[in-house]
């Protein structure tokens, strides 16, 4: 048997809630190992008895990207921004996807683990967090596919050539990972009181990704809606993705400053009401 | 020495609006379930007063609950379905926060509400040690380090590497037990989770959480087993309708208990403090007969009348560790218990169906009427069955399957002529 660890002793106080943030982030970092692990589970379990396993990851941008082609550049015409359509869409259903997928499944943080949050604690925050690093890793698997088209488009001579941009690729990824945190935050603690609201997120979802500049370039937005690109958090995370892959976009430097700072309110107040229906979840859910 | 668990004026209201969650219904569910099937009037007890505080709509399921634990001590918390012990290990495992009250808990605790927390059936159950163990706190190279004794402690040696979707119940709750007990906290928290798994495995595990508390360890261990209690705790904390009403040394709280109705054993005896029904239990006491498979089950119940009723008779129903009714027996009513006697003994005998090994308690019912209950004593008794019905079965048995193993015999005609077997 091995010897009792000697670390110093914590303290661990259990009492009625107070203030309105109460998030220990030395605990948090105590379960590390947690998060690796259940990203692990995620990509274990997912794969089960499937035929194609993780190729699933590299076929779903692919199909949807031949979609958009046909119907948003062959036949409704809408410009890709002078790069081929192909690489502008996957391009934006990259980060789009990754960001859906986020707040998809950390809007169900909840719900679907009721059962687990009643008999152990851990810090609940420990969840969301694995699903967004889980999804994460999708997403670089699927730059395999993007990849492959941009050497297409420039083996064939198209009007695409990769630029320095790309070496800022992962800061975009992470500006979307925490948009997708922030909101994933607030969408669990609101389902997590409210049920149905489960469904109206997945239509806010959907209605979303047309405001956002997925279909078109940011540049193409008319001058009188571009306030509403202002306000959408997920626009400039967006632009900035494709700006890093295909090294064009409409991108200022107080537009990503002002996104950032969006960012940082969403996720802290996202924090603020996750941890607050994390304390009373157990006792109404 | 500093405790290493304070708790002081520790409560807990819920508010009954916003009933819809498992737990909160499971303890319960007793509650409601008991008011419901009792005649009304008003010498029946009413819902306990105490616990909705003045307001309908709260329910305290745990109330002012203070005490101190210290370090390398084994508590055993004891009491009725629903007289707070959960809601207090939720608290203490910071599963639900309170709402009045605060508890100190001086070093790194591993809670243990039920086994099994968070396994993946699909993952192998190398995987789910892994995941298993960081849900419960423990970091990876922990896991690692103890990786093999889990292992080795568990007996799953050979289906390491098969997804535990694919394990028996029994295998699985090895597994799983396994985890918990190689955690080593300063402080683990245990809920009854000795009743899942055979006997064997059950000492085992009784083994584990010894050798835990003889390392300096402290345990919190809530038990319907009372054997259990006396052989693992120094120290009792007894619960009665949410508030602590005993601590102290073991036998002297278990003596409380006992006396005050208790959980199951093979003696019961009415709370004096009670109210009283016109037909009512006033103590019960049982005796097991033979061997399995067969055994005679004998209870002798003492009644009293204390106002006009029907004529009455009696059900018993016999329930697995869970709680859940496996079997009712109803001996043939003749005579009724009638009122014209003031008290009345009642010698009923069961024939035993050949049990798994297990702990089964005991509900006693007298009724008018299949609808009208006159009283009722849930798990009033209880007896454990501690060898297989079969004899010289070596495996161990899975309540899964059922809890009797009939009688069964079978015929081998083996055909030596190979020709009469097709091709």
């Amino acid at each position: 048997m091995a010897e009792l660890t000697t670390a110093p002793r914590q303290e661990i106080i259990i009492e009625p809630p107070r203030g309105w943030l109460q998030l220990d982030l030395r605990e948090l970092w105590e379960y590390r190992d947690l998060l690796v692990l259940l990203v692990r589970r995620d990509w274990l379990a997912r794969y089960q008895q499937t035929l194609l396993g993780p190729l699933w990851h590299l076929l779903h941008p692919v199909l949807t990207t031949i979609i958009f082609v046909v119907i948003f550049a062959r036949v409704a015409k809408l410009p890709t921004g002078g790069v081929p359509a192909p690489l502008f869409y996957l391009s934006g259903l990259l980060a789009w996807n990754y960001f859906s997928q986020n707040i998809t499944t950390a809007s169900g943080t909840f719900l679907n683990n009721q059962h687990l949050f009643s008999k152990v604690w851990f810090p609940r925050v420990v969840v969301p967090m694995a699903a967004v690093a889980s999804n994460l890793a999708a997403l670089v698997l699927q730059l395999i596919p993007f990849a492959g088209f941009a050497l297409y488009f420039m083996i064939v001579g198209a009007d695409f050539t990769p630029s320095w941009r790309l070496v800022f690729l992962p800061f975009a990824a992470l500006h979307v990972a925490l948009v997708s945190l922030g909101v994933g935050l607030w969408m669990a603690a609101s389902t997590a009181k409210y049920r149905d609201l489960m469904h109206l997120n997945q239509f806010v979802v959907q209605l979303w990704m047309f405001a956002t500049p997925i279909i078109y370039p940011l540049s193409q937005v008319p001058v009188k809606w571009a306030w509403l690109e202002w306000l959408n958090p997920m626009a400039i995370p967006i632009e900035s993705f494709r700006w890093c892959l295909l090294g064009l976009g409409t991108l200022s430097t107080e537009m990503v400053a002002v996104s950032c700072l969006y960012t940082v309110a969403l996720l802290f107040t996202g924090l603020v009401a996750f941890q607050k229906a994390a304390r009373s979840a157990v006792d109404v859910v | 020495m500093s405790a290493i668990i304070e708790v002081s004026g520790l409560s807990k209201m819920y508010r009954l609006g916003s009933i819809g969650s498992g737990s909160l219904r499971d303890s319960f569910s007793r509650w409601f379930g008991r008011n419901g099937r009792k005649p009304s009037g008003p010498t029946t007890p009413a819902i306990p007063g105490s616990r909705s505080g003045g307001d309908p709509n709260t329910f305290w399921a745990l109330r002012d609950a203070s005490f101190d634990v210290q370090p390398g001590e084994v508590v055993g918390l004891i009491g009725r379905n629903g007289a707070g012990k959960s809601t207090l290990l939720k608290l203490l495992s910071r599963i639900t926060e309170p709402t009045h009250g605060r508890a100190i808990l001086r070093g790194r605790v591993a809670s243990l509400l039920e086994v099994g927390t968070g396994f993946h059936p699909d993952l192998t159950g190398r995987e789910n040690i892994f995941l298993n163990g960081a849900i419960l706190g423990m970091k990876r190279v922990e896991i690692a380090h103890k990786f093999d004794e889990i292992v080795e402690f568990a007996e799953i040696g050979p289906f390491l590497d098969t997804p535990v979707k694919r394990y028996s119940s029994g295998m699985y709750v090895r597994l799983a037990f396994a985890v918990a007990a190689h955690l080593e906290p300063e402080i683990l928290v245990i809920d009854e989770v000795l009743a899942v798994g055979d006997v064997a495995f059950q000492k085992k595990c009784l083994g584990k959480m010894h050798d835990v508390a003889t390392l300096g360890r402290t345990v919190l261990f809530v038990s319907h087993n009372m054997a259990a209690i006396q052989t693992l705790c120094s120290r009792a904390v007894m619960l009665e309708d949410g508030r602590i009403t005993g601590v102290g040394p073991t036998a002297q709280v278990l003596a409380k208990y006992l006396q005050s109705g208790g959980e199951d054993s093979d003696a019961w005896r009415r709370d004096p403090a009670a109210p009283s029904a016109p037909l009512q239990f006033d103590g019960a006491k049982m005796r097991i007969e033979g061997n399995p498979p067969n055994q005679r089950l004998h209870l002798e119940l003492k009644m009293s009348t204390n106002a006009p009723h029907r004529p009455g008779f009696l059900s018993i129903d016999i329930l697995n560790a869970l709680g859940a009714s496996i079997m009712q027996a109803m001996p043939t009513v003749s005579p009724f218990i009638a009122d014209d006697a003031r008290e009345h003994t009642i010698k009923v005998a069961i024939d035993l169906p050949p049990l798994i090994p297990g702990h089964y308690p005991i509900t006693i019912w007298a009724g008018s009427h299949f609808t009208e209950t006159l009283d009722m004593v849930e798990r009033a008794l209880g007896f454990d069955i501690d060898t297989s019905p079969t004899p010289d079965r070596t495996f161990s048995h899975a309540p899964d399957h059922g809890y009797i193993v009939p009688a069964s015999s079978y015929t081998y005609l083996p055909h030596t002529d190979r020709q009469t077997v097709p091709a």
